[in-house]
């Protein structure tokens, strides 16, 4: 590891799923770049379709890019990376046979960290997401807000430096969207991860990001790199403060003529 | 009153008028006794069972039977399932080709395994485990190949290998489908070996049925049946229950 490589490095990277000649061949990705710092905390916000969840899973190691490079500290990434890199779903990716303290441990169970370890560190993890309550819980028994706590638990028990984060808020309602945002934002300041997160929301793109990517649509790129200037962790004030409703615009501005592009529509004409 | 108790009165209610008009079909003397004998005889004939030389050894014969063609299938169709499953093609390719050999009705095939092992238990047990097959085999496939995509993914980016990926959550995610196609293949194996008894046989409980209709002895055979209905009824219940028990996530 060169200590001074960033924490991860996106180099031109394309992606298509469908053979070539297939008429439903989709180029997901086409040639997009990006530099994250260690601890630094990256939104990626964009039109549907155009490859940022792809982008995380590649980052991730579960996919091959068809092109460009891809690196972890300097390495180049060839697969999962269990030790460096953990990932947190949509709610439904918490195994549901399992109780809660069980999900948390099997990630450890599959890396081979010894039976009383992985309890100890399912719990302390437990704890950090205010779920010490509910270890012995099935998740259908949790509420869509805890089910994804109980994800964030189980990526932290695998002390990772990056944490790849796939629309985890996708089902929750917009109440409970707000408040786990600023419980995420308060325990990842303390955390002092690397973390990279697909959102559909661009207030909470804001609210919890150091840069906001924005894709362009399909084939996607990254068009432009918004930075947040603000302190972690984010409060509420934050929330409702002049300056995220003035970059959530920017934001909106940037992503509009790329929003209407996929759905077939025209760019809008300036002033009308 | 909650819905679970008056739908077990309900119920209750229910059984008890068939029995009721059993009972009055019988003592008003329109119906021969010898077609439905009187409720009282078969009941006598139930306790007289136990006591019979010749019931033990045949209720022993058709457990036997069914314990045999349920393991044999057991086997085979989640070994079949599996090996289906692994891949997309298979699944295409052989899944249809089961789901239409269930529909025929395989108990066509009893004559054959008369021929090929005889009058005895080998060919009630081979019928058995052949209709006991499908279920468990369809049901093993649509389990495994039904996992969650997600839950896969999550697996991989822990650092699953292929072995604990298959016995940490492709096998629990799968197990409600293949307890239902055992519970399913279990029911199927029993009816097989009954109706394969009363076809050609030397021994069972649907040899004994079989041979007292032949004597005219019917208030004996309808307690061999109802004793077979019970023997049905408890078979439920216990896969029921061990269905249950690889559920238990699902009831909390």
């Amino acid at each position: 590891m060169t200590p001074a490589a960033p924490a991860i490095r996106v180099q031109n990277v394309s992606q298509t799923y469908g053979a070539a000649g297939d008429p439903r061949r989709v180029v997901a990705l086409g040639g997009a770049s990006l530099e994250i710092a260690r601890g630094e905390m990256v939104c990626l916000v964009g039109p549907s379709g155009c490859g940022k969840s792809t982008l995380l899973n590649l980052i991730g190691g579960l996919a091959t890019p068809e092109s460009g490079n891809i690196w972890i500290d300097g390495e180049p990434v060839r697969g999962p990376q269990p030790q460096k890199v953990a990932f947190v779903f949509q709610e439904s990716a918490l195994f549901p046979w399992r109780t809660i303290q069980e999900n948390v441990e099997l990630g450890m169970e599959f890396q081979g960290v010894p039976v009383s370890e992985r309890a100890s560190r399912a719990r302390e993890s437990l704890a950090t997401a205010g779920l010490s309550a509910f270890a012995s819980h099935y998740p259908r028994q949790l509420s869509g807000g805890m089910k994804q706590r109980a994800q964030l638990a189980r990526a932290l028990a695998l002390r990772t430096g990056i944490l790849l984060m796939d629309e985890p808020f996708a089902a929750l309602d917009e109440q409970t969207r707000m408040v786990f945002g600023e419980e995420l934002s308060l325990l990842l300041a303390n955390a002092g991860k690397t973390i990279v997160l697909v959102t559909h929301s661009l207030t909470e793109a804001v609210f919890l990001a150091d840069r906001v990517a924005v894709f362009s649509a399909r084939p996607g790129r990254i068009k432009q790199i918004v930075s947040v200037d603000e302190e972690h962790p984010r409060r509420q004030s934050f929330m409702t403060s002049p300056k995220l409703a003035q970059l959530r615009n920017e934001l909106y501005d940037l992503l509009h003529d790329e929003i209407r592009s996929t759905m077939n529509l025209p760019a809008a004409e300036p002033g009308q | 009153m909650n819905s679970r108790v008056t739908q077990r009165l309900v119920q209750a209610a229910f059984v008890a008028s068939i029995a009721l008009l059993w009972h009055f079909a019988t003592a008003s003397g329109r119906v021969a006794p010898l077609l439905l004998p009187p409720m009282p005889a078969v009941g006598h004939e139930l306790s007289a069972l136990a006591a019979d030389a010749d019931f033990w050894p045949d209720l022993r014969t058709t457990l036997f039977e069914l314990v045999m063609a349920f393991l044999l299938a057991a086997a085979a169709g989640t070994a079949a399932g599996y090996a289906v499953s692994r891949t997309r093609y298979a699944v295409r390719t052989f899944e249809p080709l089961m789901a239409g050999m269930y529909a025929v009705p395989a108990i066509l095939l009893f004559p054959l395994y008369v021929l090929f092992f005889g009058l005895g238990p080998g060919s009630k047990i081979a019928i058995g485990a052949t209709i006991a097959f499908f279920p468990v085999a369809l049901s093993t496939i649509t389990g495994l190949s039904g996992v969650n995509r997600l839950y896969l993914t999550a697996a991989r980016s822990m650092g699953a290998s292929s072995g604990q990926t298959f016995r940490l959550v492709m096998l629990p995610a799968a197990l409600p489908a293949i307890l239902a196609g055992l519970r399913i293949g279990a029911n199927a194996a029993f009816m097989a070996i009954l109706g394969a008894e009363t076809i050609a046989s030397f021994a069972g409980l649907g040899h004994r049925i079989v041979s007292m209709a032949e004597s005219m002895d019917t208030a004996k055979m309808f307690a061999n049946i109802v004793l077979a209905m019970s023997v049905a009824a408890m078979i439920n219940i216990a896969v029921s229950a061990a269905e249950k028990r690889g559920w238990k996530h699902e009831q909390a």
